[in-house]
């Protein structure tokens, strides 16, 4: 089961992508996946919904 | 070699071999899309001018092929569009694949009642022929000089030196502005010692022409934009596809890192790349070309009397169809300013605009072409990884859709903001350029371009102040008005709103319920450079 979503950041959409690849700028593959994980709590936390959140976590999933 | 049948331009001896002087105000060193366009419309608001350009034949190869309705517009004001709509492929879908399958479509035009097209297809020879052509019916005021090679400049306040190198002698050409329309690899701007560093994509593009019968768009049967991420075809990379006049099509393929250009130019390297796209169709390969990318501007556009016009100020990779289009930006926003000043009705400081404005429109350019070519070449396994992704949410997801970059298309930059436009509130906002719309037997935009003029839509009355004025659905006396049957112009524009135009299509100032007269004499005012106030928002 997974939800589709419309763009949630209007026209802001390349510089939003751009922003998320270069905050991984310099990092290893290590450093890379820890700050994928910081960024995901984060982001869960900002949600603030936990269905919502397991929604979004069942949707990424589906796509293994 | 192009199937294209170059047709050489002869040389002809100018007066100053023979001690004799030109007088044109204006030199144009270079003859390409932005030189011949540059001139045509310099002498449509009645500014000679001369064009040194050191070749003798237009564009070998097909090179800038995507000409974008702005751009378009322009050239109608400049006397080419219908020529170049005729002649070109229009198209306004485009697709884009990953892997072998249809991820989503775009429409770059999605609504009726415009003149032009959301893009045009058409090689930059026929565009430089039809400019040519064009230009030759001002045999008054453009004196196009092939086989002209311009070795040196002096340039003073009041004017410019020219050494120019022909076939039968060199020879000086005083003019008091030299327009700098000789291309990425300006030898004006190197000559000049200016800076022009920026970012360089090590990725390599092989870029071929391709001469065939039967379409690959297949079913579709209409020209489109296709854009593959990782065909199976060509693994690993990104491959582009586009119809072109005279059954030519233009296939961009992205190649590995370091690949040896001279050797993946080959004909032997490139005709299975080929078969591999378009199957067992015959084909005849018609042009060549390996490239590097780099997105760059100058820091100034405008140096004294020398001004940079086109990819001589700034080169940008091409997913975008951004560096002809903006270069036909930068002639339309430079030639009523230029000829403004030139005829002394505006002070010199108006030229300063063109830089300001220009390049806000170029750093635009160079801001979304980089992002479609960061995106294309992923630098790091992250990158990649997220790129990946998001392709494969893509297929189903609206919004990984949108974040699938391909190439952000050529859209007018906004001017507003900047010390030329009367702040405003407007369905179309100041600074920002007109909308066509059908209006009586024709069309919106021809009435609005070419001088400064105020245009009525609905129930507003236009003074007098000595500007054209025009009036849409309305019954205005003293001027032309136009009706708005099918509703258009007034959806578009609002009613009861009016609006001065710049030469260049541009909003000025927007005038809602009624036009004070002060209040539009200030803003034309503002609009010739005659304020020196600066607003930026």
């Amino acid at each position: 089961m997974r939800e589709t979503y419309e763009m949630g950041l209007g026209a802001r959409g390349d510089e939003g992508y751009e922003a998320l690849v270069a905050a991984h700028e310099g990092l290893d593959e290590a450093q890379s996946h820890a700050l994928n994980a910081r960024i995901v709590l984060l982001l869960a936390n900002r949600i603030g919904d936990v269905d919502e959140l397991k929604t979004i976590l069942k949707t990424a999933r589906s796509y293994a | 070699m192009p199937a294209y049948s170059y047709a050489p331009q002869p040389f002809v001896r100018p007066p100053e071999l023979d001690g004799g002087t030109t007088g044109a105000p204006v030199a144009i060193v270079g003859a390409g899309p932005i030189g011949l366009a540059m001139a045509i419309d310099l002498a449509l608001y009645g500014i000679r001018s001369v064009v040194l350009d050191d070749n003798n034949v237009v564009s070998v190869g097909s090179r800038a092929i995507c000409w974008a309705k702005r751009t378009l517009e322009i050239f109608d004001r400049l006397g080419v569009g219908e020529r170049m709509l005729a002649k070109g492929v229009t198209w306004k879908v485009g697709r884009l694949f990953h892997g072998d399958e249809e991820v989503y479509s775009f429409d770059l035009l999605p609504e009726d009642g415009h003149k032009y097209p959301a893009f045009i297809n058409l090689q930059q020879y026929y565009v430089e022929e039809y400019l040519l052509d064009r230009a030759r019916e001002f045999p008054d005021l453009i004196d196009i000089r092939f086989l002209s090679k311009v070795v040196d400049h002096v340039a003073g306040a009041e004017g410019v030196m020219l050494t120019v190198e022909t076939p039968e002698g060199r020879y000086d050409l005083a003019a008091e502005w030299l327009l700098a329309c000789d291309g990425a690899k300006s030898a004006t701007r190197e000559r000049m010692g200016l800076d022009f560093t920026g970012q360089t994509f090590e990725e390599q593009f092989l870029i071929a022409d391709i001469e065939m019968d039967d379409s690959p768009f297949g079913d579709h049967g209409t020209a489109e934009r296709w854009f593959w991420f990782d065909p199976t075809f060509h693994p690993g990379k990104s491959a582009l596809l586009h119809e072109q006049p005279d059954n030519i099509y233009r296939i961009d393929l992205q190649l590995d890192l370091g690949a040896d250009a001279k050797f993946e130019a080959t004909e032997e390297r490139v005709r299975p790349r080929i078969r591999a796209i378009v199957g067992d169709r015959p084909f005849r390969l018609d042009w060549l070309s390996v490239y590097k990318f780099r997105c760059i501007k100058l820091g100034r556009f405008v140096h004294g009397r020398v001004v940079f016009v086109g990819d001589s100020a700034h080169v940008v990779s091409p997913f975008g169809a951004r560096g002809g289009n903006g270069g036909i930006q930068d002639v339309d926003n430079l030639g009523w300013k230029l000829a403004t000043v030139i005829r002394g009705d505006a002070p010199e400081a108006l030229i300063e605009s063109y830089h300001e404005e220009r390049s806000h429109g170029s750093a635009e350019n160079i801001l979304n072409s980089s992002r479609s070519t960061n995106f294309m070449t992923p630098k790091t396994p992250i990158e990649a990884l997220f790129r990946r992704e998001a392709l494969r949410m893509a297929h189903d997801q609206p919004f990984a859709r949108r974040l699938i970059n391909s190439g952000r298309l050529s859209l007018p930059c906004s001017l507003e903001g900047f010390a030329l436009q009367t702040p405003g509130e407007g369905l179309v906002r100041p600074g920002q350029p007109m909308i066509d719309a059908p209006v009586g037997n024709g069309w919106l935009l021809p009435l609005l371009q070419g001088k400064f003029t105020l245009v009525g839509f609905g129930g507003i009355a236009l003074p007098d102040v000595g500007v054209r004025r025009v009036g849409i659905g309305q019954t205005g006396t003293g001027y032309a008005t136009h009706d708005d049957s099918a509703g258009y112009a007034l959806q578009r524009y609002g009613a009861g709103v009016a609006y001065l135009v710049r030469p260049d299509g541009h909003a000025a100032a927007v005038f809602h319920g009624e036009v004070p007269e002060a209040a539009l004499k200030e803003a034309l005012a503002r609009a010739m450079g005659r304020t020196c106030e600066r607003e930026r928002a």
